[in-house]
């Protein structure tokens, strides 16, 4: 399956990807009106790890064997069997954390900005075309693709 | 008689985990499941969420409703299991129906421990551990008012919250000196023992029910410690004992659970098990023990199911580990439960900030990772428990731990790549 591998050496640090990765989950899909007038604010579900000069991005990499899965209590996490990805349908979500405490990349986020608590995580950009993250990153250092071989 | 290649007793987390285990490997190979309750396979931990309003009746579910069929499994549900014959191969049913198997796993989970006091048969006190439970106190809160919760823990916190927020008075009565005491230390339980004070749930600690009061219902409980409650709606929450009844006199090794190695097989080759009923590796501690939790059940479950299905695998996942939440604080606990009592055999750092209820406290030994509470800043917490499986020496950075931003960029350079070798990119400049 196609995913997002990241190259921590040319990452600059700009959160660049979050940001992206915001937009490409708020309703609008426009940055302007993303952050200045959606309620709740859209969240990003890409980390960036910063301990300057050090930084990366540390996307879900929709494990083969995902702890998250196994972890969640009400079965809103499961592996997509026909396209690999680690899905999460926030409709049976209850915001039990167990994937939080679970995923050994810190990858899964609790959603703290709305009232009933839920958590975040990548879909690869589901119905968009191409994920936002990568696409977005001015320096090029996530890029998609099976293996780290084949990226774009 | 019905036969089939893998049989599994049981229908919650342990057997759908082996289920997906099995149909890793064997996609074809016949799987049935029997289970006395008739339900859909269902998430009891979802129960407190179900009582809360939270989820409906269709999201207590695990599983799709197609999820038998898509898998390939027969569910005999409605049936209990009474008798095992191993040197057969059978099951034998309440209904006098046999069925036969090649591989056995038995998930038949635990039942909810009820302390030796008279009148916990009433009709309105109740456990917490099944769809009935809480279909019946759904039925019991019309016009009650005082809610008493028997028990501390995880379990009997949750519903107190719910309860309370149902708008009971309620009780909750703990024969420990703290609530929590198995799982988090003195500090974290004094966080969570204020947080309830706040909300105005009464917590009374060092004591239990010593007399229920009242006709077919329970009116009132006196407590050992001379107190007398009114009371609508008892529950009682003080932990399950595995359902071990099955393989009573059948050879299968029994200790406090059903005894099993780290392929989850029991002591008889080819009968496996797995979740509340059974005991299982502790990556920490290194020994076999009971570990009722959801997620172990299911991983348990799973390992199980490779290995019946020919793919030699380990269980080296679980350890006592908890993510909850009261009253929007989130708690997250792992390995090693490190408290005053046994604090001798530790080295251990924290950080407290009781104003915010936040608390951060990390154990060692030899510069190994043994156990942590997070109270309030549970971000990412699976980080840590990574490293305290695999071991990793954190002397280096023990300290950054402290900090809520912690994270894979305080790790020595060589250690973090090593640990996300499979998603970076090095060696590109």
């Amino acid at each position: 399956m196609e995913r997002v591998f990241v190259k921590p050496e040319v990452c600059i640090g700009c959160h660049l990807c979050a940001v992206w990765c915001a937009v490409a989950h708020s309703r609008s899909k426009n940055i302007i009106k993303a952050f200045l007038y959606e309620e709740p604010r859209p969240l990003p579900r890409v980390i960036v790890e910063e301990r300057l000069p050090l930084t990366f991005a540390l996307p879900c990499r929709h494990c083969a064997e995902p702890d998250c899965v196994f972890a969640c209590i009400s079965g809103a996490l499961y592996k997509d069997r026909q396209t690999g990805r680690v899905v999460h349908d926030a409709s049976r979500c209850v915001g039990c954390c167990s994937c939080v405490m679970a995923c050994p990349y810190g990858c899964i986020i609790l959603n703290n900005e709305e009232e009933e608590k839920k958590v975040l995580k990548c879909d690869l950009c589901a119905g968009l075309e191409f994920p936002y993250c990568v696409r977005h990153c001015p320096n090029g250092a996530l890029v998609y693709g099976s293996t780290k071989g084949d990226c774009r | 008689m019905s036969a089939f290649e893998y049989l599994i007793i049981g229908n919650s987390a342990g057997a759908v985990g082996c289920v997906e285990g099995i149909r890793d490997v064997d996609q074809r190979g016949k799987i049935a499941v029997i289970s006395e309750e008739k339900h859909h396979a269902y998430s009891r931990a979802l129960i407190p969420y179900y009582l809360d309003g939270k989820i409906d009746r269709e999201k207590i579910y695990y599983r799709p409703p197609d999820f038998y069929e898509k898998y390939g499994v027969v569910p005999l549900l409605g049936k209990k299991a009474v008798t095992l014959d191993l040197a057969r191969r059978e099951v034998e049913l309440l209904d006098g129906e046999r069925v036969g198997y090649g591989k056995l796993l038995l998930a038949t989970g635990g039942r909810p421990f009820l302390p030796p006091i008279a009148g916990l048969d009433k009709r309105n006190v109740f456990t917490f551990l099944s769809l009935e439970d809480v279909l019946g106190i759904e039925k019991a809160l019309a016009g009650a008012k005082n809610a008493v919760i028997l028990g501390g823990g995880v379990i009997g916190l949750m519903a107190a919250e719910v309860l309370k927020k149902k708008g009971l008075d309620v009780f909750v009565l703990e024969l420990a000196q703290r609530v929590l005491a198995p799982v988090v230390d003195e500090t974290a339980s004094g966080i969570v023992e204020t947080l309830f004070a706040e909300n105005g749930v009464k917590v009374y600690t060092g004591t239990t029910i010593k007399e229920v009061h009242g006709g077919d219902a329970v009116e009132k409980v006196t407590l050992t410690d001379g107190r007398t409650l009114s009371c609508d709606l008892l529950l009682i929450a003080v932990g399950v004992v595995p359902r071990v009844e099955l393989v009573k006199n059948t050879g299968i090794k029994v200790n406090r659970g059903i005894v099993t190695d780290q392929r989850m097989q029991t002591s008889v080759p080819d009968v496996y098990a797995c979740g509340d009923c059974a005991e299982a590796y502790d990556f920490v501690t290194g020994t076999s023990r009971l570990i009722p939790l959801w997620p172990n059940a299911y991983v348990g479950g799973r390992i199980a199911g490779y290995n019946m299905a020919g793919m030699s695998r380990e269980y080296v996942w679980g350890t006592s580990m908890n993510a909850m939440h009261f009253f929007n604080l989130y708690i997250i606990n792992a390995g090693i439960n490190v408290t005053q009592e046994n604090a001798g055999g530790y080295e251990a750092i924290s950080k407290l900030d009781r104003d915010r209820k936040i608390y951060r406290k990390f154990a060692f030994r030899e510069g190994r990772l043994q156990g942590f509470v997070l109270v309030g800043e549970v971000a990412r917490a699976g980080i840590l428990v990574n490293l305290m499986r695999k071991k990793i020496d954190v002397r280096g950075f023990a300290q950054a731990l402290l900090d809520k931003n912690f994270g894979y960029k305080d790790l020595p350079d060589e250690l973090r790549w090593q640990l996300l070798k499979d998603d970076v990119l090095l060696g590109v400049i």
